[in-house]
């Protein structure tokens, strides 16, 4: 198609383009009158309102923090409450000189050096203006009191109340639940400041802290008039704050509280499993600390003494205290070599108390190579070797299986990983191998290596939490329930059932019998005359009206703090040997499976088997138990 | 140069017979230079105050507004006709680096805006787009017969369509709207019928609730009805507008005194440096220190609009009001924004926000209308 020529008609262009410009000149200077008007009405017309605004600014949004989630053990007494405290805050916008205020405040109140300098720092982190900075935490009735007589000339300072945290058993439950801890500087920085408005504290240890997610709940604000001292007049909007979750947990206060018992003021570790659920019931680390002292910020000097202690006590042994396990892991290394066909329930050796490594000089001693006037246990076939706990048999087996069926098999009780669904603090021991100790130590394995595994010695380390898991393991013929702390019940969902681990199938069956039956006999077999009985029957099994299956163990204290602060006496005493002993109970239907721990304790048997009983005892049979009167009277 | 005997025909700069002055010598519009540095001093004053007078920031300003100077006056040199034989070459490269953000942009709380030139410097293309749209819509209808053919509309639609999909995509609505609007303004000047610029209207009335429910983000939707009623969200951006209302509407006549603003002093006022600047302005300065930048900006835009009345083809005419026009816009929504007349969108005050990626562009732009104000052909 052929257009019609189309010139260009520049004076018609020019002119429109004239007109266009200038109208649209004329709209701009319009709308440039329309902001003027808009500045004209809030500057003239609305500016007495927005002066009042202005001066006192009284519009504010206040963040309301959610109340956090409640954590109950399992028959729902309360383990971590809110309480009110009273805390001592400023506003700084209000306080007409800052440092004469802090100086008469510190007159009336006797601040702590260190307060000041924690108050300018979180004036620092504050989010918005008006924002109350708290000085000091936990008034007494009287400091409120004496604040209150000179209120009037403390322009900008409140009294204000704040649920915090409150641990009701104190140091009790410590080590099973965690505590919340003041958010620090270094918490604040990758911390959502919108979600934790108006919260001090988060969960920084153990289920406090696993759960933190859930507990926290959602911050509300209100949106408040005030007169010019701060004084809310009037709440022009609200949205309330969605509380957290409550939890519960498998622990059992009161069997918390009898295993601490009875672990008197011994240093030492309790951790106790429901078989069928893999609920920790009990668990326990001694020394503990009271949490409290943490949650609205404890003084320095308190904290380096429990810090520097020898005792450790805000370690949490439970799960993160590795230890050698000792002739604990003996019943499963008979397990294993009855399976691996590298003994048989019918063989037996003849041991003289100490055993050789062909071609090698090195003697490998048996427990009872001194106190035996036969020089060893005579002869032994598995069952013995376990309820006398007969290291010569073990050292054998040891070497006949090799380290790595030995690493397979105890791998697959749990040991060398953490099992726990929901305790990512907690450690995962050590498994040696051949690979690891490649990389480790730049050496190939030997087979003094193996002796040694075969009686729990040498590198293995476990945490109590490890062997309570194995002897549950045990005591549920295989099946895996993975330790966890979480009840259903509560807020939250029963935690996935599935275990990192899978159920342990043996071939044939009745190997789990023989073992756990070796292990009933380490109790209950007695008046055999010396030599012959379980190893810990005299300690625990002349009078026990349930079927127990147990272990003792004794392992070597591989590090000991050496220091010139220390004298003699105590590092004398902290070398000596701790004490093990795992058990469950009842046999036909385990209700409670554990392991307990005596750090430097000596003897398993003798020292830790009785704590386990009390323990058990509590558990089946309740409070009544005469022996868990005697063993907690004994001790305090 | 087939269209030179054009550009010799008389156009309205041509009535009266001119010397050539210092201005056109060093090709710099001295008016126009003098009110966008008094606009720039006005902007560093209340900047001054509204970073708690600080240097620091002032002279990081200051290092801004000299770049943005030299910008400027190299654009100046650089004759029309080189930005024309560019345009469609510059309007390529514009597009590309957009389709570059989408792809390699640096994520920037949810909205890819920025390329990283590494070592360099960061910079967002959508800030090029608001000179390159002006140019490549006065390159298209140059040597077209006015007014535009519907075909010529459609085409230039699509040049406008293109960026403002991208840029919107980023998302950046203020900017596309903005970028849009103003190469609308190109194809307003060139003459476009009135009836099918009402036609535009009245669609575009009707598209917009659809537009609002189906093509905004929760949270544009959510800058809207704050704007409505900001009361409704007191945590974000209606605190934003609850405290800059109280800061200018407090301020009254005359304002609190230069320094003495409690609403941005104390933090009341959020971006009180950035996009809130002129609150401070209100609060410290009053009315009187508001309509007193109100005068110098409609002084600048009359100035552009003087100029391009003078250029002498349609090429310069279009570039120089649809340039002039995108600054004013910028103004408007700015400070509409921050009085709380128009929603939220994040835009900067021209010339005064602090942090001026944009001010190189702002400066480069009027330095393109010096460029065609004194390059026309002089009667000696």
């Amino acid at each position: 198609m052929v257009e019609p020529l189309a010139l260009k008609d520049h004076t018609w262009e020019s002119r429109i383009f004239f007109e266009r410009i200038v109208l649209s000149f004329g709209l701009l200077v319009l709308l440039m009158l329309v902001l003027v008007a808009r500045f004209f009405y809030l500057q003239v017309v609305e500016h007495d309102t927005y002066v009042t605004l202005s001066d006192n600014n009284r519009i504010q949004v206040q963040p309301l923090p959610p109340m956090r989630g409640l954590i109950y053990d399992r028959n729902g007494e309360l383990l971590a409450d809110n309480s009110p405290s009273f805390n001592l805050t400023l506003t700084p916008e209000r306080v007409d000189d800052m440092d004469s205020t802090l100086a008469t405040l510190d007159s009336i109140l006797q601040l702590k050096p260190g307060d000041i300098d924690a108050f300018k720092k979180r004036i620092k982190r504050r989010q918005r203006p008006f924002e109350s900075v708290p000085l000091r935490f936990r008034l007494s009735q009287e400091e409120i009191a004496r604040i209150s007589v000179d209120r009037h000339r403390l322009p900008g300072v409140q009294v204000e109340a704040r649920l915090v945290r409150s641990y009701p058993k104190g140091e009790l439950m410590v080590h099973a639940v965690g505590s919340v801890r003041r958010i620090n500087e270094n918490d604040a920085r990758r911390l959502d400041p919108v979600a934790y408005s108006g919260i001090d504290h988060m969960g920084k240890i153990g289920v406090e802290k696993y759960y933190e997610a859930d507990l926290l709940g959602q911050v509300g604000y209100q949106q408040v008039e005030t007169d010019a001292r701060g004084r809310i007049m009037k709440v022009l909007e609200s949205n309330l704050p969605v509380p957290g979750k409550d939890l519960m947990l498998h622990v059992d206060s009161s069997l918390q509280q009898a295993a601490v018992a009875a672990l008197g003021d011994r240093r030492g570790s309790v951790v106790a499993i429901e078989p069928e659920t893999g609920g920790i019931l009990a668990m326990v680390s001694k020394p503990g600390y009271d949490p409290n002292l943490f949650v609205t910020g404890i003084d320095h000097k308190t904290y380096a003494s429990l810090r520097d202690s020898i005792d450790v006590p805000l370690f949490n042994r439970a799960i993160q205290g590795q230890y050698q396990p000792g002739s604990t892991i003996k019943p499963i290394i008979g397990l294993a070599g009855l399976v691996t066909g590298q003994t048989s329930m019918d063989f037996k050796i003849d041991d003289p108390g100490w055993y050789q490594l062909p071609g090698q000089e090195r003697l490998y001693r048996d427990w009872n190579w001194r106190t035996s006037g036969a020089g060893g246990h005579g002869i032994v076939d598995l069952q013995k070797a376990i309820y006398r706990s007969c290291n010569v048999y073990f050292y054998e087996l040891a070497v006949r299986m090799g380290i790595d069926r030995i690493d397979n098999y105890l791998a697959l009780f749990g040991f060398g990983t953490n099992t726990a669904l929901d305790l990512p603090e907690a450690k995962g021991g050590l498994l040696p191998t051949r690979e690891w100790k490649r990389e480790s130590r730049g050496l190939p394995w030997y087979p003094g290596d193996t002796v040694n595994i075969g009686i729990g010695q040498g590198d293995m380390l476990v945490t109590p939490l490890q062997l309570a898991t194995a002897i549950t393991v045990m005591a549920n013929r295989g099946k895996w329930v993975a330790p966890r702390m979480l009840k259903s019940g509560s807020d939250l969902a029963e935690l996935s059932a599935v275990p990192r681990l899978d159920s342990i199938e043996l071939i044939p069956e009745s190997v789990w019998d023989y073992i756990i039956g070796s292990m009933e006999k380490v109790v209950h077999r007695g008046n055999q005359g010396y030599g012959e009985n379980g190893t810990a029957w005299a300690y625990i099994g002349q009078d026990i009206p349930y079927r127990m299956a147990g272990k003792s163990g004794t392992a070597q204290v591989v590090e000991i703090k050496q220091g010139e602060l220390y004298d003699e006496e105590l590092l004398d005493e902290r070398q000596r040997k701790h004490a093990w002993f795992v058990a469950f109970a009842p046999v036909e239907a385990p209700q409670i499976a554990l392991a307990v721990l005596l750090e430097n304790g000596g003897g398993g048997s003798e020292v830790a088997a009785p704590v386990a009983r009390a323990i058990i005892d509590h558990h089946l049979l309740g409070g009544t138990s005469p022996r868990v009167a005697a063993v907690s009277g004994g001790d305090e | 140069m087939s269209h030179d005997f054009v550009r010799q025909l008389p156009g309205e700069g041509l009535r009266t017979q001119r010397k050539a002055g210092l201005g056109d010598v060093v090709h710099l519009d001295l008016p126009m230079v003098f009110l966008l540095l008094a606009i720039s001093l006005y902007g560093l004053l209340i900047l001054y105050s509204a970073v708690g007078q600080q240097t620091g920031p002032v002279i990081a300003q200051s290092v801004k507004l000299v770049l943005g100077v030299v910008a400027m006056i190299i654009a100046a040199q650089i004759s029309p006709v080189v930005y024309r034989r560019l345009a469609p070459w510059m309007f390529l490269a514009g597009i590309g680096l957009l389709v570059a953000v989408f792809f390699f942009g640096l994520e920037i709380k949810g909205s890819r805006r920025w390329l990283r030139i590494p070592g360099v410097t960061n910079f967002q293309p959508s800030e090029i787009m608001k000179l390159v749209l002006p140019l490549i819509l006065a390159w298209y209808f140059h040597d077209r017969h006015l007014p535009p053919k519907k075909r010529h509309v459609f085409w230039s639609l699509l040049f406008i369509g293109i960026p403002v999909v991208l840029i919107a995509m980023q998302p950046d609505l203020g900017t596309s709207i903005i970028i849009g609007a103003s190469g609308v303004f190109v194809l307003l000047l060139a003459g476009i019928q009135w009836r099918l610029v009402f036609a535009a209207i009245g669609i575009g009335l009707v598209l917009a609730p659809a537009l609002f429910y189906f093509g905004l983000r929760e949270y544009q939707r959510q800058r809207i009805l704050t704007l409505l009623n900001p009361e409704s969200d007191p945590l974000g951006a209606g605190w934003n507008i609850i405290q800059s209302k109280t800061a200018i509407g407090s301020g009254g006549l005359f304002g609190k005194g230069l320094f003495q603003g409690t609403q941005s002093h104390l933090d009341f006022l959020p971006e009180s440096q950035t996009d809130f600047i002129i609150a401070v302005l209100g609060e410290e300065l009053g009315l009187a220190g508001v309509v007193l930048l109100l005068i110098l900006y409609i002084l600048l835009v009359g100035r552009g609009v003087i100029l391009s009345v003078q250029a002498q083809d349609t090429f310069g005419r279009l570039l120089c009001g649809s340039i002039t026009f995108t600054f004013f816009v910028y103004v408007f929504v700015n400070i509409g924004m921050v009085s709380g007349i128009l929603p939220v969108v994040g835009v900067p005050l021209p010339l005064v926000s602090y942090g001026g990626t944009s001010i190189l562009t702002l400066f480069a732009g009027f330095g393109i209308l010096m460029s065609i104000h004194t390059h026309r052909r002089i009667t000696l």
